[in-house]
């Protein structure tokens, strides 16, 4: 598989890990994902972790420190989120942030909370709220530009993916027809999925035509703006032996943030991914992830976000992810199936909790209780992740049973 | 439902390295920042080499022209409402960098057509700035950059 030339350049992989402690997964609870929640932050917050709670068997007086990951305080349209989010009630609590990819920080936050030694047992948190932003969420990322020479010239953030596609279907000669398969793919996936908000079948007709946002975007490139929350309970190996006979170990985190110059980067190929991907198989062990990965849960805020992140994570030759999906390779009963519960583009997209989604859609999938959605194929290792910031942040887990 | 509207105003600073740039676009000139060790050119230009944690060292004009990197058209707003006619705008690689994965680059609107945009004609394409007779030392001293 090809690499990228300048990538041991950069940063990299210094982390080495030894004499930590393993970490595994015992339970996870999500709501489901709508366009306008009834429900507050604060209640979508108390749903999921209930609902994890309970499948790992322990009550709130068990955990004995709490991770939340919530992204732009302006979309739930309360400052110190995360702090209004949780009543910690006297435990340990942090926050993490890096902006779309924060929904992946979250278990790596909880992973080295256990792993180091510090708690046995941490509940760790999405949520978002994107609803209660008007006229329109959009609006709320005015203000992640460079205030001086970016805001001016009036970019929403769909310009960011917009620049991205374009320069990706140039780069590898990718049709857009190719790209939307992967929408047909999620949404039909999501159908499945009991906390969809988007599931359905439609065609690659139905994307091509639908309203034109941003050129190269249409309206079902995209997925729908959401609420939602989602919540894992973590704990160290000895508690997981206890409580579960079917914990779900965290074999490897990595996870990387470039500098803000998206304008003066090559944007078809998502470098700072392949670097957090490197980290997360080196401290799994896996050499040959396209040979060793089962299943895959790539970010997919747009549909080909997750065709560059096939790629970027090593699961794609650069420039032929959408060859294999058209070959069925990512289908659920492929070779390698990705996104088989849907995804963000069928799921939803509330964007810190989307990102946990994608985390517990393969914990599923390494335990067997994904139902209708699990995929055809044994599995044993899976790889999931998120994106973002400005082009520059990337989350990588990869989970083993 | 609660109306609120934030008043929020902010005044940032462009500080050291933005503040050269701005009064060089006033003089139609884009203004760089080099790093003698690894040799990057720093467009929009920085204080320090990010690679090399070190200050850059000095100062280089570069030409109002280079090529286009990626190309949109926008038919929302940010405040997404609908547009008409759509603002075309991407990342234009500027001439003055070997390297490949980053190089001296500017975002801005391009003076091109939705079709250049659709069938891609324009990624690609060899740009220049197109100035604004009245320069007052901002992004939009620079019209727009247009083919040539
Ligand atoms: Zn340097």
């Amino acid at each position: 598989m090809e690499r990228s030339a300048n990538v041991y350049r950069y940063g990299l992989i210094h982390v080495e890990v030894r004499k930590v402690r393993k970490v595994a997964i015992i339970g996870a609870g999500m709501t489901k994902f709508a366009r306008r929640h009834f429900k507050t932050p604060q209640e979508l917050v108390q749903e999921a972790s209930i609902k994890a709670l309970e499948e790992a068997g322990l009550g709130y007086n068990d955990i004995d420190c709490v991770v939340i990951g919530s992204a732009p305080d302006a979309f739930d349209g309360v400052h110190q989120k995360g702090e209004y989010l949780f009543p910690a009630m006297n435990k340990p609590m942090t926050r993490v942030f890096i902006g779309g990819a924060t929904g992946v920080m979250v278990p790596i936050s909880g992973y080295y909370h256990v792993a180091s030694g510090m708690c046995d047992k941490v509940l760790a948190i999405a949520e978002e709220k994107m609803s209660q932003a008007r006229p329109h969420p959009q609006a709320v990322f005015r203000y992640i530009w460079d205030p001086i020479l970016e805001t001016p010239i009036g970019p929403n953030l769909l310009w960011i993916f917009a620049m991205e596609m374009h320069r990706y279907m140039y780069a590898y000669k990718v049709p857009k027809e190719d790209i939307a398969l992967v929408s047909v793919k999620n949404k039909a996936n999501a159908a499945d999925n009991p906390y969809a908000q988007l599931g359905g079948r439609i065609t690659v007709d139905d994307v091509i035509k639908s309203e034109v946002l941003v050129w190269p975007v249409n309206r079902l490139d995209v997925s729908p703006v959401s609420d939602g929350a989602a919540a894992v309970v973590m704990v160290s190996e000895d508690v997981a032996r206890r409580y579960t006979d079917t914990p779900v170990w965290v074999a490897g985190v990595g996870w990387t943030l470039d500098n803000t110059e998206w304008t003066g980067r090559d944007l078809s190929y998502n470098r700072y991914l392949e670097i957090a991907g490197r980290m997360a198989y080196k401290m799994a062990g896996i050499e040959r992830p396209n040979k060793e990965i089962d299943v895959a849960e790539p970010y997919d805020p747009f549909d080909y976000k997750e065709l560059m992140h096939l790629e970027a994570l090593q699961l794609a030759p650069k420039g032929k992810a959408a060859q294999l999906v058209k070959e069925g390779v990512f289908n659920r009963d492929g070779d390698l199936p990705s996104s088989p519960g849907g995804g963000l583009l069928g799921v939803g997209n509330p964007i810190a909790a989307a990102g946990l989604m994608k985390v517990i859609s393969l914990y599923w999938q390494l335990k067997g209780t994904a139902g209708k959605m699990q995929v055809k194929k044994p599995v044993y290792t899976g790889v999931a992740q998120a994106w973002g910031d400005l082009m520059q942040a990337s989350t990588v887990v990869v989970l083993r049973r | 439902m609660i109306r609120y509207v934030p008043k929020a105003k902010y005044s940032y600073s462009a500080g050291q390295a933005q503040s050269v740039f701005l009064n060089g676009l006033k003089e139609k000139k884009i203004l760089g920042t080099v790093c003698n060790k690894c040799k990057k050119v720093y467009v929009p230009p920085k204080m320090y080499c990010e690679e090399c944690f070190k200050p850059t060292d000095g100062w280089v004009e570069l030409k109002d022209e280079g090529i286009v990197h990626t190309a949109i058209a926008s038919f929302v707003s940010w405040t997404r409402d609908r547009l008409e006619e759509p603002i075309i705008s991407g990342t234009i690689k500027l001439y003055g960098s070997e390297r490949d994965y980053v190089f001296p680059g500017m975002f801005h609107r391009i003076c091109t057509t939705y079709d250049k945009v659709r069938d891609m004609s324009i990624i690609g394409a060899k740009v220049k700035a197109v100035w604004n007779e009245k320069r007052v030392g901002s992004i939009e001293d620079i019209q727009c950059f247009k083919e040539v």
